[in-house]
């Protein structure tokens, strides 16, 4: 049941305009797993996922998916394998769940061409994953937060891809939402092995939850592992620039990192 | 949630799924059915009703090319192309006018509203009475102008991605330009041509002569299917251009063929009828609360346009004792529904 696509950015140059934003970045996702992505505000994190997309043409590098440069795969062929959910998808006035999530059908059917058995199929598994039948008809205008992210993740699986990457699938949401997220992110990837990138701003559920962690800094890769490995706390002074302390979180094995700010600096943990 | 929910009731989800989408289906079938019915019977009495009243035996006569005395004259040449005009102008608008307010997810960002049919109107208006140019040469003439209108009022509000709201109040400004410059060239026409400097102020149907309907069918027939093809695409972007990025919808390539579609369909229409006043920008939103969540609006909305277009020329003809153009009729119509999608909007932030 593991992805075995092999998703790689070679000495990867991204911007805008005049501004350089990825400056030779070279990274890997491990296929079949949950890789997190983290770094500070502006660093180009979701300026990678659109890259790594197919959405920005890199000024220099390139975005490799099983060997083949992304940009040069056909857009629909490319959103059979990988998808994206952007930071703030837009839903259009009054449109209902079921019409949402079979919009993600898009990239499996052609001009004027017919709703099948299989777009059904795949809607219909997108609605139980997400467990989100019982909203099957109510407008999406009518959600709440958390009900409405698991609707976008519901469209993005219903695309049927491989591969999914997801910009900040957890903000603006409160902490119950975020964890049903991430769980529900965690069951896909078990049980039907897609593999995962997503950009996080929480270092401690990215630590949580991912089993590869990347750190951006200044446009680059700052560390790239296992998260006891990463997380350090010379990995937060560096990107971050803050000063912390990294403990074993005492529900997991995974690190846990607490800030510690100038008003708490002689205080011992 | 838990991972086995994907397995425990697939087959209850689907038979929701499935009876959602039929239910769906046939609801969007019966609300076109009626629309294409009305459009088929408004039809037939606007080819009977006048000032002589023709029997449908009459009528169907002269369609099957016999010849009835007074009525092959009539019918034929007066009433027949006007009816024909009116179904090609209504869905050329209709449609037209959706896809704007789809692609830029705004109900005022229709092309009567944003200037593309004033800028088409202002240089059919200048190759007729200023180039007394005719036919074919003045549909060139609005459609050239309406596309540099479009690109002028992509260029205009693009800054960092084209916005909604700045591109709508760019191509009103335009649009009140252009206004103003269609109303110097027909000022400076003879006042012997009235009924012809109406046509390209408010839009009308008289006279309408069979090359006029030829041209803007031509047009139908070609642009129509290039949009009603993208419904799915549409779709897409209607999520954000990233969203649909990643569905694999080639984003900007679909908008300018969208863009180049519709600015054709309106241009065309527009040279043929003037820019029958609010069509575009009504078609949608009434279609929409008519279809309701159920499926692409593109289809039933050039209904509606065909239907408003038809019904309103019938009512300025008949109905008020003067003959008034079709577009002043529109427009009574358009504006107070102009201003209550306004305040509307400015509550709801609603899109379409």
């Amino acid at each position: 049941m593991t992805s075995s696509h092999t998703l790689v950015a070679q000495a990867l140059t991204l911007g805008y305009g005049d501004s350089t934003v990825i400056n030779g970045l070279d990274l890997i996702v491990p296929g079949g797993q949950i890789t997190a992505i983290v770094g500070p505000n502006a660093c180009g994190k979701s300026t990678l996922l659109r890259s790594m997309s197919r959405l920005l043409a890199p000024r220099d590098g390139r975005v490799l998916l099983d060997g083949k440069s992304v940009h040069k795969i056909p857009a629909r062929e490319l959103a059979r394998t990988l998808g994206l959910l952007p930071q703030s998808p837009i839903a259009p006035d009054g449109i209902t769940v079921t019409d949402l999530v079979g919009r993600g059908r898009q990239p499996h059917q052609g001009l004027f061409s017919r709703w099948t058995r299989e777009d059904e199929q795949a809607v219909a598994d997108a609605l139980d994953a997400t467990d989100t039948a019982s909203l099957a008809d109510r407008s999406v205008d009518e959600l709440s937060g958390g009900q409405r992210q698991r609707v976008w993740i519901a469209m993005a699986l219903a695309q049927h891809t491989d591969l999914l990457l997801l910009d900040e699938p957890t903000t603006f949401l409160d902490v119950s939402h975020q964890i049903e997220v991430l769980d529900l992110l965690t069951d896909l990837n078990r049980s039907r092995g897609t593999t995962i990138v997503m950009v996080l701003h929480d270092l401690n559920l990215a630590a949580r939850y991912a089993d590869h962690l990347i750190a951006l800094a200044d446009g680059r890769v700052h560390a790239a592992g296992a998260p006891a490995d990463v997380l350090t706390e010379e990995c937060v002074r560096h990107v971050f620039g803050i000063e912390s302390k990294v403990i074993l979180d005492p529900t997991s094995d995974k690190p846990l990192m607490l800030p510690i700010g100038r008003h708490h600096m002689n205080v011992t943990v | 949630m838990t991972a086995g929910t994907v397995f425990v009731k697939p087959s209850s989800t689907l038979d929701l799924v499935v009876r959602g989408r039929a239910q769906r289906a046939s609801r969007r079938r019966l609300v076109m059915g009626i629309l294409a019915a009305s459009i088929v019977v408004v039809f037939a009495v606007s080819l009977m009703v006048g000032q002589t009243l023709y029997s449908p035996a009459d009528v169907m006569g002269v369609l099957l090319g016999r010849d009835v005395s007074g009525a092959t004259f009539t019918i034929g040449r007066l009433r027949l192309p006007r009816a024909v005009l009116a179904v090609v102008a209504g869905l050329s608008f209709g449609l037209a006018g959706v896809t704007f307010q789809t692609m830029l997810r705004n109900a005022l960002a229709s092309p009567d509203i944003i200037g593309i049919s004033a800028g088409a109107s202002a240089a059919a208006s200048f190759a007729i009475v200023t180039l007394s140019l005719s036919g074919a040469a003045v549909s060139i003439f609005a459609i050239v102008a309406g596309l540099g209108v479009a690109l002028a009022i992509y260029a205009l509000s693009y800054k960092g991605g084209a916005a909604g709201t700045r591109l709508i109040l760019v191509g009103i400004g335009i649009a009140a330009m252009l206004e103003s410059v269609t109303n110097y060239i027909l000022s400076r026409a003879g006042q012997w041509e009235l009924q012809e400097a109406l046509r390209w102020l408010t839009g009308s149907l008289n006279g309408t002569t069979w090359p006029q309907v030829l041209t803007a069918l031509i047009a139908l027939v070609v642009f129509g299917p290039m949009l009603l093809s993208r419904a799915g695409l549409l779709g897409a972007m209607q999520l954000g251009d990233d969203t649909a990025g990643a569905l694999g919808v080639r984003v900007e390539r679909t908008r300018i063929i969208v863009i180049f579609s519709a600015v054709g369909l309106i241009a065309f229409a527009t040279a043929a009828a003037g820019p029958i006043a609010f069509v575009a920008f009504l078609s949608g939103p009434i279609a929409s609360r008519l279809i309701g969540p159920n499926g692409s609006v593109l289809l039933p909305a050039s209904l509606v346009g065909a239907l408003l277009v038809l019904v309103a020329d019938f009512c300025g003809q008949y109905a008020f004792g003067t003959r008034f153009p079709v577009g002043v009729v529109t427009g009574v119509l358009g504006a107070p529904y102009l201003i209550y999608l306004i305040v509307r909007t400015n509550r709801a932030g609603g899109s379409l």
